[in-house]
This record gives structure tokens, C-alpha cells and sequence, in this order.
């Protein structure tokens, strides 16, 4: 018996004689963002190895906001992330009730072809898509540019789906016995339910967007109108630009979402993993 | 019956609309395109300004080259990481276990544009705090950007950091679904940790580790910030060209949307029959 409690003694210093390293390697790349957020472009530049941070974040962020303007664009994404969100869950949550509820022709066409092409890479639509909003629509650089084309995301839709079909049928087919209309049944009896899924919905949807970048460098290229990351991503590269700046933008992005993930990562976890594990 | 068939479609219409004028519709817009020579006003119908053009560039096959290779080097070794990770953190002896979890997921909520700055700064030949490090202890410094196969190991090294926390989430919700009395059996058994581990977790995450692969494989066809903004434009000299920055440079930098719809629909191509290929050999060891 003693033999095997040492040997758990073993085992778990072993554990952790792996893992702490690993870990300390993974979080080196964000506390260094935190740590060149305050030090001055010439202390970033010089030969000392400094890890620990200094008191220049002030001074950082006026740079920053020297060299683009951070404060709009930072509006701009947090403002375009809550109502693509809001939008998102809204239009998914609907389709997502109507495939797992309804019978009508179609039905099975419309999941079959969702399934069939979620895992097409966006590159697949990029140049088509950019040609009809900026070309055809001519909506470059709007609001509506950034906001309603990545609503086609159709993760939502299976989301809710899977939750609404687990939901017990005879609760709305008593409500339907009662004269509720389909309208309110959906909205106040199948919404509520699905409460814990909309919020995993709507952390990873929101989570895209504030992280989308591909698609709105294309699409809003013009300095008034650029989100946050593409702001930062056209600094990058720059000779005469402040790195610490830089730094300020980088830790301005990742902190809120961090803070985020600390407070709802049971949400956030449920919402990768929902897709793997059924 | 009927006017419930109303509502089903009143509920979907508004999803539907977007989803078909903004995904399904460029879908089959963009195969269309490829056929298109998109240098000349009007557009003509061609065969050969794209498709005849793309296999024999030889910019396309240095694309393809580097994808290929972050794709062999970088999948199978992220995967094996985050497997380690899952299996560590689920592991019921560790203490701390909050504090590890962060540490290893906290990547997949930081934007690709806020790490790809820290990483090119961390990377940075001169005054990067990586060669501090490794000149510190004695050995000489990595010309990161300048030499293509460093700045090829930099590209995969930073998308190991991003993505091997979100595998292990993904790996860890497949762990803590296989049933306990397994492992209480096997241990009964006197099979090793390390037995149990080839013997029962693997096998039993297979699946999963599938599904895993397949996504990365999807991400990777299609890698385009990281050799964009810390490569800067997939350098030095297209040494970490990417299929997706090629589409990116021919679509925006060449607005040859004609061409660049041809290298869409490849990296496409290359991302279902991978995965195919994956799922086959997958699910053919049942």
C-alpha cells in the first residue's frame, strides 16, 4: 500500500514537472504583449533581456493613437460584433427552429446542403463575394459590409437545431391546443429553453467577429471605416511606427476577450467542443 | 397542417436569404468566375487563362510546396501536443488545474492580428527576445525572417501556439466522455499508465483526433495571416507563400479575380480530399 502512494507521489510530480514547463512557454507570448505594451520603443530595441514590465503604456497608446486612429476603429468592431451577434443568433435561431420543428418540402434539402458545405473553407467565396458587395452593391467600406455578409455562418443554425429537437414536443402541441400562434410559441416557450446554447452561440459568434480579419481588410480598406485588427495589421511592417503602440493595440484587442473566456469559459469550451462530441 | 408549413417558412426565409446570397450562391459563382478571363473588359468565357495558366506557374507550385509542407509538419505534431495537453490536464492528479487550462487556452481567444504582432516582435532578429534567449545561452542567433526555412519553422511554430489549446479542448471534451470503469478495470489489471494510454485512449479518441485533423487541414489549405503579417507577405522571397496569400495577391494586390478564383477553388479541392482521405483511413479500422 505504501509502494503505491509513492508511486502516485511520482506520478503526480511528474505531471507536473511536464506541464508547468509547457505552460509557462504557452503563456511567455501574452505576457510579453503585456510587458512591450509599457516599455518604450528604445527599450524594446535594446540588447538587455527585460521581462519584466515598465510604465510607458500611457505613452504607447497615444502613439498609437498617433499613428491610426485605434479609438474608432476599436468602436467600430465593438459595435459591429454585439449587432452581428444579436443578428446572428436571431436569423440561426429561427432557421434552426423551423428545420427542428417543422415538416415541410425542402426540409431535408436545405440540412443536407448546410452540412455538405460547412466545411468549405471561406477562401472558397472570398473573390465572389467581394465582387458583388463592393462591386455590384457597392457597399465598401459601410457599415452593412461588415455586418450582414458573415451572416451566412451556418454553425448557428445546426446549434439550434440540436437544441430544439431535444426539446419534448408535447409542449407545444399543448400550447397549440390552447390557440398559441407558432409565432409566440417559438418565443416564449422554445427560446427560453434553449437559453444555455444561444449563450455558447453567442460567445463564439461574437468572438469571430471581433477576431475577423480577412474579410474586413478586403472589404473596408478605407482608414475611417477599418476594424479594429486591420487598424493594427497596417502598422505591422510599417519603419517609422511605434512598436510599443503596437503592443497597446495588440493587448487592447486580447484583454477584453480574455477576461471574457475567464468568466465564461464553461460557455466558451461547450462551444468548440459542441461540434466534435455528440 | 398548412398554415404551420407557412410559419416553417416564414421562420427560415430571412437565414435562407443570406445564406444563399452570401455563401451558396458565390459557391457556384466562384467555379464560375475560374472559367472566366477576368483581364479583358467584358469578361470571355476561357479554359486556359486560369486553369491552363495555374499548372504550369511556378508560383503556384511554390504555394502549394510550403502549404503542403506546414500541413505534414505542423498537423501531425500540434495534434500530438494537444493530445499530451488533454490527456495531462484531465488527468485527476494535477492541482492547479485553472491555472493550466488558461495557460493553454487562453490562444484560442486572442486574434490572429494581436499575436501575429507579438510573435514577429518576440522573432525579431536584432533585439528579438527569442535570440536574447538563445544567445544567452551561448548559441547563435536565427536569422528568423531572413532565412526561408527558419521563417517557415517560425510560421508553424506560432500557429502551434494558436490552435493546440483549441484541439485539446476539443480532445479533452472526447476524453472526459469515455466511461471511468475502463480505466478502473485496466488498472485492476495492473496495466500501465502508459499501456492504458495506447491501448484505451487512443483508440477510443480516434474519432475524435479525425475530426481534429480535419479542421486543421481546412485552416491550413486556406493559411493566410500568419505568413501575411509575421513573414511579412510571405517572405523572404515567397519562402512562406502560402495557397491562400497567393489567392490573396492575384485577387487584390492583381484583381485577377478570374485566376485567383482558380487557387480558390484548389485549396477547395485539396481541403475536401484530404479530409475525405482522412475520414477514409479513419473509419476504415473500425
Amino acid at each position: 500500500m505504501k509502494s503505491k502512494s509513492r508511486s502516485l507521489l511520482v506520478q503526480k510530480i511528474a505531471l507536473h514537472l511536464v506541464l508547468t514547463p509547457l505552460a509557462i512557454v504557452w503563456l511567455f507570448p501574452l505576457w510579453m504583449m503585456f510587458v512591450f505594451s509599457t516599455m518604450p520603443d528604445h527599450g524594446i530595441f535594446s540588447p538587455e533581456i527585460v521581462l519584466w514590465p515598465s510604465g510607458e503604456f500611457a505613452a504607447n497608446f497615444r502613439n498609437l493613437q498617433a499613428d491610426t486612429n485605434f479609438i474608432r476603429a476599436m468602436f467600430i468592431s465593438i459595435t459591429v460584433a454585439i449587432i452581428y451577434t444579436a443578428l446572428s443568433v436571431m436569423l440561426t435561431s429561427m432557421a434552426g427552429w423551423a428545420l427542428a420543428r417543422y415538416r415541410f418540402a425542402g426540409r431535408t434539402m436545405v440540412v443536407a446542403i448546410i452540412l455538405g458545405t460547412i466545411t468549405l473553407p471561406f477562401a472558397v467565396v472570398v473573390i465572389p463575394q467581394f465582387i458583388m458587395v463592393a462591386r455590384e452593391f457597392k457597399l465598401a467600406n459601410t457599415w452593412i459590409a461588415l455586418i450582414v455578409p458573415p451572416l451566412f455562418n451556418s454553425l448557428g443554425v445546426l446549434f439550434m437545431r440540436q437544441a430544439f429537437s431535444m426539446m419534448p414536443g408535447e409542449l407545444f402541441d399543448a400550447a397549440r391546443v390552447e390557440g398559441v400562434r407558432e409565432w409566440r410559441i417559438f418565443l416564449h416557450i422554445a427560446l427560453p429553453l434553449a437559453r444555455p446554447t444561444m449563450a455558447a452561440l453567442a460567445i463564439i459568434l461574437f468572438l469571430s467577429s471581433w477576431n475577423n480579419y480577412l474579410w474586413p481588410l478586403l472589404i473596408n480598406s478605407r482608414p475611417n471605416m477599418m476594424t479594429a485588427p486591420v487598424a493594427l495589421g497596417t502598422l505591422i511592417g510599417l519603419t517609422r511606427v511605434s512598436w510599443g503602440g503596437i503592443m497597446v493595440g495588440a493587448v487592447l484587442l486580447t484583454a477584453p476577450v480574455l477576461v471574457v473566456f475567464v468568466f465564461l469559459q464553461r460557455h466558451f469550451i461547450a462551444g468548440i467542443s459542441a461540434g466534435a462530441v455528440k | 397542417m398548412l398554415s404551420r408549413n407557412r410559419a416553417a417558412y416564414a421562420f427560415l426565409a430571412p437565414y435562407l436569404l443570406i445564406f444563399v446570397t452570401f455563401w451558396l450562391w458565390p459557391i457556384i459563382n466562384s467555379l464560375l468566375i475560374s472559367f472566366q478571363n477576368t483581364r479583358v473588359n467584358p469578361w470571355r468565357f476561357s479554359l486556359s487563362a486560369n486553369w491552363g495558366r495555374l499548372f504550369g506557374d511556378p508560383a503556384f507550385y511554390n504555394a502549394l510546396y510550403n502549404t503542403l509542407i506546414i500541413l505534414v509538419i505542423q498537423v501531425p505534431v500540434m495534434i500530438a501536443l494537444a493530445t499530451v495537453m488533454a490527456v495531462l490536464l484531465n488527468s485527476p492528479l494535477l492541482k492547479a488545474r485553472p491555472l493550466y487550462r488558461f495557460a493553454f487556452f487562453a490562444p484560442v481567444v486572442v486574434g490572429e492580428v494581436a499575436y501575429a504582432a507579438v510573435f514577429r516582435l518576440m522573432f525579431s532578429a536584432d533585439f528579438g527576445i527569442i535570440n536574447k534567449l538563445i544567445t544567452s545561452v551561448g548559441l547563435s542567433p536565427v536569422s528568423w525572417f531572413d532565412n526561408a526555412n527558419a521563417a517557415m519553422a517560425l510560421v508553424i511554430i506560432a500557429i502551434t501556439w494558436r490552435w493546440a489549446g483549441y484541439n485539446a479542448i476539443i480532445l479533452l471534451a472526447g476524453l472526459q466522455s469515455i466511461p471511468d470503469d475502463v480505466y478502473e478495470a485496466a488498472t485492476l489489471d495492473r496495466v500501465s499508465k502508459f499501456q492504458q494510454f495506447v491501448h484505451i485512449t487512443l483508440p477510443l479518441l480516434k474519432p475524435i483526433i479525425s475530426f481534429c485533423v480535419v479542421l486543421s487541414v481546412i485552416g491550413t489549405m486556406q493559411l493566410f495571416t500568419e505568413p501575411f503579417l509575421i513573414t511579412n507577405r510571405g517572405g523572404p522571397g515567397g519562402g512562406t507563400e502560402t495557397l491562400g496569400l497567393l489567392l490573396y495577391r492575384q485577387g487584390f494586390t492583381s484583381l485577377n479575380f478570374g485566376y485567383a478564383s482558380a487557387i480558390a477553388y484548389t485549396i477547395a479541392g485539396l481541403a475536401v480530399a484530404i479530409s475525405l482521405l482522412n475520414l477514409m483511413l479513419g473509419g476504415e479500422k473500425k
